[in-house]
């Protein structure tokens, strides 16, 4: 498995996360935010995947930073440092979940036959939408849509391997199952968005942006 | 090594990870390039992993990291509150309770930086506002009067208009009179 194409791996930023986590350890409290900037706006994502509420996903991931905090001193030096915050993130959240028993609620989708064959939707030609089109918080919106009506164990392994790059060995410890799972489900995952978003994206979304190209939002 | 349509559907996730054989991958070379439903479904997928995998896909609240910081403030200095820490609130809320007066024949609690753009009315104190260093009004995020992006800061409508911003004409305009 290749290393996920984030800057994360880059070395000289490598050396000063190492040394943030060093100075934090000893003492130096005020450099922790230093320390999870970069990676603050991920922590909130990953809570917002599982509570899909913003202030739940606040409240979450506040809480888990300020567990890392606590606890930096059980971070393993030769893990990397953004997976270890999102791990704790991702546990924080799953327990208040579970905590509210919204998992009763959960749509009927998320208990499947995982094994069962998925027959892709047929479409025509998805044309590439330039990453341009995101600009737009229409198609934001459409995206994050998409994503919240998955069912649970396909949005969570999803987020964690695609949305935050954590690789299939990250994402398989930080849900507790294995890698197997975690390429099933990413498949199945990947296959739904593709199947909701083809007929908007490739056609009726993006010539109404263009239409609208120049329209002032207020 | 021939792979059918419905065996491409299966690995396609796989592939697009690199993680099948140099077999199965020369194998669904040739199919994607024979089949066109099958190799659109390959550009289907890219498209969705390239645009969720996006930086900006991944955003937090207005106002998210400033709360954060309070709070590791909060948490990290927790034995901060000694005698002497004691003894400055308490002078504090003289003081504060002093100034009141003062305060309120002044408006708000500093000249606003701008002659003449017009103070507020009504804006409710915990509204996150965006300010920046050099300008004179406060934004809602998005605003297209904001000149200078790179110093956006977050900040509580009370905070912004304690240090003498204004609303800003346009995006906050139901809060002028």
């Amino acid at each position: 498995m290749p290393e996920s194409a984030t800057p994360l791996g880059h070395p000289a930023r490598q050396t000063s996360e190492a040394e943030l986590v060093r100075r934090v350890r000893d003492g130096e409290h005020d450099l922790f935010y230093e320390l999870i900037r970069p990676y603050e706006r991920r922590v909130y994502s990953a809570a917002f995947a599982i509570l899909r509420n913003t202030a739940d996903a606040e409240d979450a991931a506040q809480e888990a930073i300020l567990k890392a905090f606590k606890h930096i001193r059980q971070f393993r030096e030769e893990a990397r440092f953004s997976t270890w915050l999102i791990q704790i993130a991702v546990n924080e959240a799953r327990m208040r979940r579970r905590k509210d028993h919204a998992d009763l609620m959960e749509p009927i989708a998320d208990r499947p036959d995982e094994s069962g064959v998925y027959t892709p939707r047929d479409f025509a030609d998805w044309r590439e939408i330039p990453s341009e089109a995101l600009e737009r918080k229409e198609i934001r919106e459409k995206l994050a849509e998409a994503l919240a009506s998955l069912g649970e164990i396909y949005r969570e392994v999803f987020v964690l391997r695609d949305m935050q790059h954590l690789s299939i060995e990250e994402t398989a410890e930080t849900l507790g199952i294995s890698t197997a799972s975690v390429k099933t489900r990413l498949l199945r995952a990947r296959l739904m968005l593709r199947d909701l978003l083809a007929p908007g994206l490739g056609g009726p979304w993006m010539s109404r942006l263009s239409f609208e190209k120049g329209a002032k939002p207020w | 090594m021939v792979v059918n349509c419905e065996q491409v559907w299966h690995e396609v996730s796989d592939y697009l990870d690199g993680e099948v054989g140099v077999e199965l991958r020369a194998a669904m070379d040739e199919h994607l390039r024979a089949c066109k439903g099958c190799s659109s479904l390959l550009a289907g997928m890219r498209n969705v992993v390239s645009l969720y995998g996006d930086e900006r896909m991944v955003e937090a609240p207005l106002g998210f990291s400033y709360r954060l910081q309070r709070r590791l403030e909060e948490n990290s200095h927790p034995t901060r509150r000694t005698f002497f820490g004691w003894a400055v609130a308490a002078a504090a809320t003289v003081l504060v309770a002093g100034s009141f007066e003062a305060a309120r024949s002044y408006g708000l609690g500093r000249t606003p930086r701008s002659a003449h753009a017009q103070a507020g009315n009504h804006v409710p104190p915990d509204l996150m506002v965006l300010v920046y260093p050099e300008g004179k009004t406060f934004h809602a995020a998005g605003c297209p009067f904001i000149l200078d992006k790179k110093n956006l800061r977050p900040v509580a409508a009370q905070e912004a208009q304690r240090e003498g911003y204004v609303p800003c004409v346009r995006c906050m305009k139901q809060y002028l009179s």
